[in-house]
This record gives C-alpha cells, sequence and structure tokens, in this order.
C-alpha cells in the first residue's frame, strides 16, 4: 500500500517512522524545505502526561504515559528521564496545593531535596512537586533523528511546494495548523517561546514556575541553552513574539533563577497549535484521506499514540510485511 | 428576574470564558451554569488572525449574551479602544469595563474607569464597570451615566470571598435601586450565597469555576447557591444574637420568665 504523508512535523514524522516499521511504502511531502518549521519546532518536548493532566483531559495520560519508551525506542540515547521539577513563587504557593490536588505520579520535596536534585536552584524555594516518572526530548534534534533515520531508510522525502506527488493509496495529512478553517472545529491556540544561553546555571530536567496567570516552563537544552515556553493565546496569528508576551516569559525565567537576568536571548519565536474544541487530538478519515490533528500543546506526547491509531486502521485494511528494523 | 440596562435575564450568574482547560469544557459549564451573559477578554484573545477568531465564533456559538470586557487594560485610552473593537467585534453596546492600575494586584484605577466610563457612555456604550466598594467613586460612576455597578468583594482571583461584609453592606444600602453585581474575589458557592443574601442582584465570576477540578460541575453549584442566596434574601433572613434562643419552651420554666 502507497501511502503519502503530507507534513514533516512531529505528527507527520512519527505516522511515517509508525507506518515504515509496518511495513508500508511511505513518501513525506513538506511544503517547506526543511522538517518541524511549524509549531514542532517551538515545542517544549516535555513527555509530561502527570503534569499535563492538571488542565488537560483523562486521555492525556492515558495516551501520554507510554510516549518516552516510543522515543527511547525510536531514538536511543534522546529521551531525558529526569522527572519534571514544579515551583512556585513564594505568593503562590496555594498554586502548588492546586496543582498537587489535581495530578497523580508527584512526591513533595523540601528545600534540601530540592537543592539536592537541582543544586543551582538550592535555597530558592521551600517545597516543591516533582514527577519522578517524566521525560523530556529536544524536539529539534527528535525530529531531525527521525528524518535521517527513515532517509536511511530510503524513505522518500518530498521538499518544496507544487512537486508532482504521483499516485497513492492513501493520503496521511499530518499538516496541523495549515488545516485550520478547513477541518471543522480546528482553531489555533498561538504559543510564543524563547531560547536563553548562559554557562552560569545548570538544570537538569524542566521545570515548572506555577502562576495564576502565567504558568511558564524552563527545559534546559544543550550547549547552556534554555527553552522559555509558552504563552497560551487563542488566536491563528503566528507572528512575531510581542514585547508582553516576551516580559512575561522572562520574568518567570528571573524569578525562577536571578542568574537568568545575564543570560543572552538567543532566539525568540511563535508557533500555532492546532486544537479541536476538547483540546485533544483526532484522528479523521474523508475519503481517501486520513487526518492527524489538533495536537494542541501535546504534540510529542500524543503523537506515538496517534501514529499508533493510523497503523491500526490501515493495517486492518491491508496488512503488510512488519519490518523488525529500528 | 433581573434587568441589566433594558436587558431581561433570568440567570443572576455571569460567567468569564477565560482559563478552561478547553472550549469543551468552557460550553458544558456554561451549559449547567444556566447562565445567558458571558465575558469575554478582547485583549489576549486577538493579537490578529483571520476572521475574527475561532474563539469568538465559539464564544458566539454558545448562543448566550456577550458582555465583552477591557481586561488587562492600564489606561483610559486603552480601555475606550477595546470597547470599540469589541463592539465591532460583537455587535454590543454592552461593555464591562476594566481600567487596571497594578498589572500585580490588579486593582482597578478608579479615576480612570470614572473618566473612560464618561467617554464610553456619551459614545452610546452601556458601561459596567468593575470597581472597588468606595461609594464615592460610586457615585461618580452613576453620574458618568453607569446603570450597573460592579463591585469587587476581594482582589481578582483572590478567591477569599467577601473580606468587607460591612462595606458590601452599605453600598447595597447607599444604590437600593442601581442592579449591583459583584465582580471579582469570589471563590466558592458560599461566598456567591453570602452576597446574594446581602441583596446583590448578581454574581460575575470566572477563576472560581475555571480552575475547579471539575469547572461544569462547579458552575452547576454555583447557579445553586446563587438561587439559594437570592431566595434567602427574598424571605428575609433573621438577625445574628449574641444569646442561645430557644425554638420551643424549655420544659420546667415559665415560658414568660
Amino acid at each position: 500500500m502507497r501511502i503519502l504523508v503530507k507534513g514533516a512535523g512531529v505528527a507527520g514524522l512519527t505516522v511515517a517512522w509508525q507506518l515504515y516499521r509496518h511495513g508500508f511504502d511511505v513518501t513525506v511531502q513538506e511544503k517547506a524545505d526543511a522538517v518541524g518549521t511549524g509549531a514542532s519546532g517551538f515545542a517544549g518536548g516535555m513527555l509530561a502526561p502527570w503534569c499535563e493532566r492538571e488542565s488537560a483531559e483523562e486521555p492525556v495520560l492515558s495516551l501520554g504515559r507510554t510516549a518516552a519508551d516510543w522515543w527511547e525506542a525510536a531514538l536511543p540515547g534522546q529521551v531525558q528521564r529526569h522527572g519534571t521539577l514544579v515551583v512556585a513563587g513564594g505568593r503562590d504557593t496555594g498554586e502548588l496545593d492546586r496543582f498537587a490536588s489535581r495530578t497523580t505520579g508527584w512526591e513533595w520535596l523540601d528545600e534540601a531535596a530540592i537543592g539536592a536534585l537541582e543544586p543551582d536552584l538550592a535555597g530558592r524555594f521551600r517545597r516543591a512537586l516533582f514527577f519522578r516518572e517524566e521525560a523530556h526530548l529536544d524536539p529539534r534534534r527528535a525530529l531531525s533523528g527521525l528524518t535521517a533515520a527513515l532517509e536511511e531508510a530510503r524513505m522518500r522525502f518530498l521538499f518544496g511546494a507544487g512537486k508532482d506527488t504521483g499516485r497513492f493509496d492513501r493520503i496521511v495529512d499530518c499538516t496541523g495548523a495549515a488545516r485550520i478553517g478547513q477541518l471543522p472545529d480546528l482553531r489555533g491556540v498561538r504559543g510564543e517561546m524563547l531560547y536563553l544561553e548562559t554557562e552560569d546555571i545548570n538544570l537538569s530536567r524542566p521545570v515548572r514556575l506555577l502562576h495564576p496567570r502565567h504558568p511558564i516552563y524552563i527545559v534546559p537544552r544543550e550547549k547552556n541553552r534554555f527553552m522559555v515556553g509558552a504563552t497560551m493565546i487563542e488566536t491563528d496569528d503566528a507572528g512575531p513574539v510581542t514585547a508582553r508576551s516576551m516580559m512575561e516569559l522572562l520574568n518567570a525565567a528571573y524569578a525562577l533563577h536571578p542568574t537568568f537576568g545575564e543570560a543572552r536571548v538567543a532566539e525568540t519565536g511563535a508557533g500555532i497549535r492546532p486544537a479541536y474544541p476538547d483540546n485533544l487530538p483526532r484522528v479523521t478519515a474523508f475519503g481517501d484521506t486520513i487526518h492527524v490533528n489538533g495536537f494542541y500543546r501535546h504534540g510529542f506526547l500524543l503523537a506515538p499514540a496517534m501514529a499508533g491509531e493510523v497503523a491500526r486502521r490501515l493495517l486492518a485494511e491491508a496488512p503488510q510485511p512488519e519490518r523488525l528494523a529500528s | 428576574m433581573l434587568t441589566l440596562y433594558d436587558v431581561t435575564v433570568q440567570s443572576r450568574l455571569l460567567l468569564g470564558t477565560a482559563r478552561y482547560p478547553s472550549p469543551a469544557i468552557l460550553a458544558e459549564a456554561v451549559r449547567r451554569s444556566k447562565t445567558e451573559i458571558v465575558t469575554v477578554s478582547l485583549r489576549r484573545e486577538t493579537a490578529g488572525g483571520k476572521a475574527g477568531g475561532a474563539f469568538f465564533e465559539m464564544i458566539r456559538a454558545l448562543g448566550v449574551r456577550v458582555l465583552p470586557n477591557t481586561a488587562g487594560c492600564h489606561s483610559v485610552r486603552e480601555a475606550v479602544l477595546t470597547a470599540k473593537m469589541a463592539r465591532d467585534v460583537f455587535r454590543t453596546d454592552w461593555i464591562k469595563l476594566e481600567v487596571i492600575a497594578h498589572h500585580d494586584t490588579l486593582q482597578p484605577d478608579v479615576f480612570g474607569l470614572v473618566e473612560a466610563a464618561r467617554i464610553l457612555t456619551a459614545d452610546g456604550f452601556q458601561v459596567f464597570p468593575y470597581t472597588t466598594d468606595d461609594l464615592v467613586v460610586a457615585e461618580k460612576l452613576l453620574e458618568a451615566g453607569c446603570c450597573v455597578l460592579m463591585p469587587w468583594c476581594a482582589p481578582i482571583g483572590s478567591a477569599m470571598g467577601p473580606v468587607n461584609p460591612m462595606a458590601l453592606r452599605s453600598f447595597r444600602a447607599q444604590f437600593p435601586d442601581v442592579p449591583l453585581i459583584v465582580d471579582a474575589g469570589i471563590g466558592r458557592p458560599s461566598h456567591a450565597a453570602a452576597v446574594m443574601e446581602l441583596g446583590y442582584d448578581a454574581v460575575l465570576l470566572n477563576t472560581a469555576v475555571a480552575n475547579a477540578g471539575d469547572p461544569a460541575t462547579m458552575a452547576e453549584a454555583f447557579a445553586l447557591a446563587l438561587d439559594a442566596g437570592r431566595l434567602a434574601y427574598a424571605a428575609g433572613p433573621i438577625e445574628p444574637r449574641d444569646m442561645a434562643v430557644p425554638s420551643t419552651p424549655v420544659i420546667g420554666k415559665a415560658v414568660f420568665a
């Protein structure tokens, strides 16, 4: 069965990977000239279903809890399993109790335990929630890793607009926000982020700073970089980050540790997360096209489960010889 | 029945639409609260985008009256501009007017509030001002043309409930004929019931429902509490006393002892 996957973000590449593993003949088409140019490239890469359950419905936990294993199997060595630390400023410690009451899979840490986990945060917070089972990865590295592995397996990638795509039995449309206005009920939720660069502080895991209005997270990356994200604004405007949003992101980083005040702002960016009204992703079929969309803020977390769902549907129609290659 | 400007509604709950886990949950909360009026912030939800935004489409699809607000506006000019934008987007002269003094505490700038209320009323708006429980400011707002007042009962999002019942009581006594809506500071249904018992006409809330573990169920709880509080006010609650008063004569003692 010949499959065309449209879109080379996290949704498209995980579907391509999953279908390839199941023996399908897959081509990936991406209208940009590189992978991960949409919202995926601005993602936090947190595999944090327990934390996300604070504001997301149950499927985010049940579908997302195996995501770290999926990514580890696909890209050995890329998944960092160091948990998530959740803290709040002195005035907002009530937020920690609220967060705890909405979630599971955490333990309370006292000041000493926080310092043992993250020495650079020692003495800054009296207590924190620690989600031991959670993990994170670098989205850009993961997407280029998947692409490299698929190219090595001789999968065809068609970059740029207007390429003749030939004939396919099925199209799997993973073009995300590009389908807003075309897929029923799909809307955009803008997310803004920035990268800070400093050698003066080290973190080993994502840290979430709770705040009643502007909850922000900081995810450590390679080369002394820290991804600070992300705003949630109900619009599909993909323009540059606003001054207000940047101020909120920087304020949060500064509140986590004043050292971030001396960091370099290495990059800013904004992406549009496609979302359905329940903020959960869907796999929907229209004729020969299967749409995988609506990942909201859970692309890396839920893409493996949705890719599995696509594979199940296509295998039910046309069983393929399983590939055992890694 | 509650009449706000020329509009009559049954429900005495006005519900904010920010910070729900998802639009689907917001829609369910609106349904179970039986509210007929929702407030919508224009500022953060419109950084631009196509077709006025899918979020506004969803709000319109709720089938309830929209009270746009100027949340997050820090100056008279900003608030007036936002109100005009809101009128275009939602085709309503209603505006919940917020002029915020401090980004941090979200305390209203009452001087800017009165000035913006004057400008907007002259421009044909029907203004719902978010104000403190200060009586003089309230008088100025009425002079500016406001026919509804919305005093806080505690700082926005604080969930503390009525921190100064005496001030709320004198506010009600001072303006017996003005529709009064408690806006901001409500955390629990019991808080909403308490202000309704004081004779307030309605309650506006957002965080208490949106951030609840189960927003839709909490919305229904608030609807019930508002009904209870309103009924209690209509029924005339008894006044508290310092001493226990037996409700039946105590055996062995003379009734008129």
